[in-house]
């Protein structure tokens, strides 16, 4: 869980840093796809690379969904009788939203692949063309809102997930309160670098 | 002071269950949680009705033997403190509350509010211990132990078995009493030679007793009556990653 969270948070944060490059324009950021293309093409070819990367992601998202599905499935078992009153949360709360917000992440990502990557959802959807399909998304609200809503289920997964792969790994640093800090500052700058391309477009920053 | 009691009532261990309610007067708020108890048994006695079974023992919050789910918390609404040493004037003239016991698979249910710890002694069993004999207790200062140690040690070993953390984990998990029982020796130096294989075969033990596993909710550590802290998971995992 700990291991493949990790991967994955390392992409988010490669992925969140990458989509500010909008702000330098169109051809930064449709550049920047490109040359993600071009990246060690003599070895891999064409996009090669990009093809392992994502079979690295796949593979780590399958076995990050496959430890998720073991662990609520040993939970049930460790408890096949529940209580008949439900107490509220008394510990964390983003820990409590990791299941059903990490289904809501899986169906995000689905709808997102689909949107940028292929294009298929896209209302403008020309490959290669990064700049104008992000702004063709994001001047209907409709997208706005669900991409928001998806953000902040991801900062929510990432505020208990970053803190309890520390505490899982057994890091001397989760002894500390700086991992739970760095794990909130983590979550929150990596909203707010991925909230702030809708934001741009939908106030006519970005057109 | 008056009060209104939702109890699991259950035969035997294979019993259906169900919960009853039975309104309780002539209370005073300076009644434990336990007298309260009394108080519903020593009615339901004269009444000619089976008495509630629930464990207790001490009554000073230090045994571990006593433990309910009010109204869904373990021990009840106060941090850090055990169903024994929890007082009436914690609830309002009038209330409602809903009391059940231990709730994980590990804990088959013996009657009523008791259930079969047992399976935290078999953790334990698993290596929760020194191998070697060590002898009766050294004179003090004879093992230097720096302060730091002897405070986390000492922190851990105030686990007194209760299983709070498991009936308020949402995964059933006994991971904080585990680590509890690791870290109190390993921390010290005569638990040093075996930390890690300690660490493991007490884990390995834990998962096959049918405990769930541990997501870092941190509902252990807010039930716990002796405020053992999360960290005590961390340095678990970390002998775990080293054996």
């Amino acid at each position: 869980m700990a291991i493949t969270g990790a991967l994955l948070f390392l992409y988010v944060v490669a992925h969140a840093l990458a989509n500010l490059k909008i702000f330098f324009g169109p051809d930064a950021l449709d550049g920047y796809g490109h040359w993600l293309r071009t990246l060690a093409q003599p070895a891999f070819g064409y996009g090669g690379l990009l093809w392992v990367a994502r079979a690295v992601l796949l593979a780590a998202l399958v076995l990050h969904v496959t430890a998720a599905a073991q662990l609520a499935r040993r939970a049930r078992k460790a408890r096949p009788v529940g209580y008949a009153h439900r107490a509220t949360v008394q510990g964390s709360y983003p820990a409590r939203t990791m299941r059903w917000g990490g289904v809501l992440l899986l169906l995000f990502v689905v709808y997102h692949v689909l949107d940028i990557t292929t294009g298929t959802l896209n209302p403008h959807g020309v490959p290669g063309e990064d700049y104008r399909n992000v702004v063709a998304d994001f001047q209907r609200w409709p997208v706005v809102v669900a991409y928001t809503a998806a953000i902040l289920a991801l900062g929510l997964h990432l505020w208990h997930g970053v803190w309890s792969a520390l505490q899982s790994l057994g890091s001397t640093l989760a002894a500390r309160r700086a991992a739970r800090i760095a794990a909130l500052a983590a979550s929150v700058s990596i909203c707010a670098a991925f909230l702030s391309v809708p934001f741009a477009v939908l106030t006519g920053v970005l057109r | 002071m008056k009060l209104t009691l939702k109890v699991w009532r259950q035969p035997g261990p294979d019993a259906p269950g169900r919960l009853v309610g039975y309104p309780v007067d002539d209370l005073t708020p300076d009644m434990s949680f336990l007298e309260l108890l009394d108080v519903l048994n020593q009615r339901l006695i004269l009444a000619g009705e089976d008495p509630v079974a629930f464990d207790h023992d001490c009554r000073e919050g230090i045994c571990g033997a006593c433990g309910v789910v009010v109204n869904g918390r373990p021990h009840g609404p106060q941090r850090a403190t055990t169903a024994c040493q929890l007082h009436l004037r914690a609830f309002r003239d009038g209330d409602t509350i809903t009391v059940e016991p231990w709730r994980a698979g590990a804990f088959p249910i013996v009657r009523d509010l008791v259930v079969d710890r047992g399976a935290l002694d078999r953790i334990v069993q698993a290596g929760g211990y020194v191998t070697a004999p060590t002898g009766s207790a050294p004179d003090a200062h004879a093992v230097p132990v720096p302060k730091a140690d002897a405070d986390t040690a000492f922190e851990a070993a105030a686990c007194i078995g209760c299983g709070a953390c498991v009936a308020a984990c949402p995964n059933g998990s006994a991971m904080l009493f585990t680590a509890a029982k690791a870290t109190h020796l390993g921390v010290l130096p005569q638990g040093q030679p075996e930390r890690a294989t300690r660490a493991e075969s007490m884990l390995a033990a834990h998962d096959e007793l049918g405990f769930g596993g541990c997501t870092n909710t941190g509902e252990c550590t807010a039930a716990c009556p002796k405020g053992i802290p999360l960290t005590t998971i961390a340095r678990l995992n970390h002998d775990i990653l080293r054996a």
